[in-house]
């Protein structure tokens, strides 16, 4: 009876995550903000996938988009390599 | 008339007074053909991700405008001739922003975003050099 309920017990129960730039105070995703663009790249530099950040569908390609123009203009990298110190 | 958000980045060995030249140059091509410039941000020198044409650093401006886009893009064809400029993008924006830009807002220079990454050395001398 109680199938739908929120509180059935599962052997792995895994929390439902959210996108983080959805809802009323998320924040706006613009290219100049390399702070928050940068916790979406791996730390080579690839964009990381959403399946991994839950970003919405809509809104991974926003950032996508978000992160290509802040390499271009040179806020994030395109590559780093471990020995690089810095930029290269 | 629409709304236009360019940022171009100057060559590091240019003195404030030269950006600010620059800028004004630029801003001209705009208020010449009509346009209104909204907001001017001096960004000041920041480290770039990147080398380009062998800069460590640049000169961060943003220009946005409420434009016709023939203006826009004789600016960006001046962008592209000039030397000291190294990068340029214009988007066009649905609305103006409100208030100061994230960049100036933060106040933080790239230079404290550094600070979980691993030290530079270029300072450092080589050390095959030194033996």
């Amino acid at each position: 009876m109680s199938a739908d309920a929120p509180t059935v017990k599962r052997p792995f129960f895994r929390r439902k995550k959210t996108c983080p730039f959805t809802g009323p105070n998320a924040p706006a995703i613009d290219w100049k903000d390399a702070r928050t663009l940068g916790r979406y790249i791996s730390e080579r530099g690839k964009i990381v996938p959403s399946r991994i950040t839950s970003v919405s569908q809509s809104k991974q390609r926003e950032l996508a988009r978000a992160i290509k123009r802040a390499r271009f203009m040179g806020l994030l990298h395109y590559v780093r390599h471990d020995n690089d110190n810095a930029g290269r | 008339m629409p709304y236009y958000e360019t940022v171009f980045i100057a060559r590091q060995d240019l003195t404030d007074k030269q950006v600010q030249e620059l800028t004004d140059q630029f801003s001209k091509i705009i208020t010449d053909q009509s346009g209104k410039i909204h907001k001017v941000e001096q960004w000041g020198l920041r480290n770039l991700a990147y080398r380009i044409k062998k800069n460590r650093k640049g000169h961060y401006v943003l220009i946005e405008t409420d434009t016709p886009a023939p203006a826009v893009i004789e600016m960006e064809r001046q962008m592209r001739l000039h030397e000291d400029v190294l990068r340029y993008l214009t988007i066009r924006e649905k609305e103006l922003s409100k208030g100061p830009s994230i960049v100036v807002d933060k106040g933080g220079s790239r230079d404290d975003d550094d600070a979980g990454k691993p030290p530079r050395r270029e300072t450092k001398p080589r050390t095959e050099e030194a033996a």
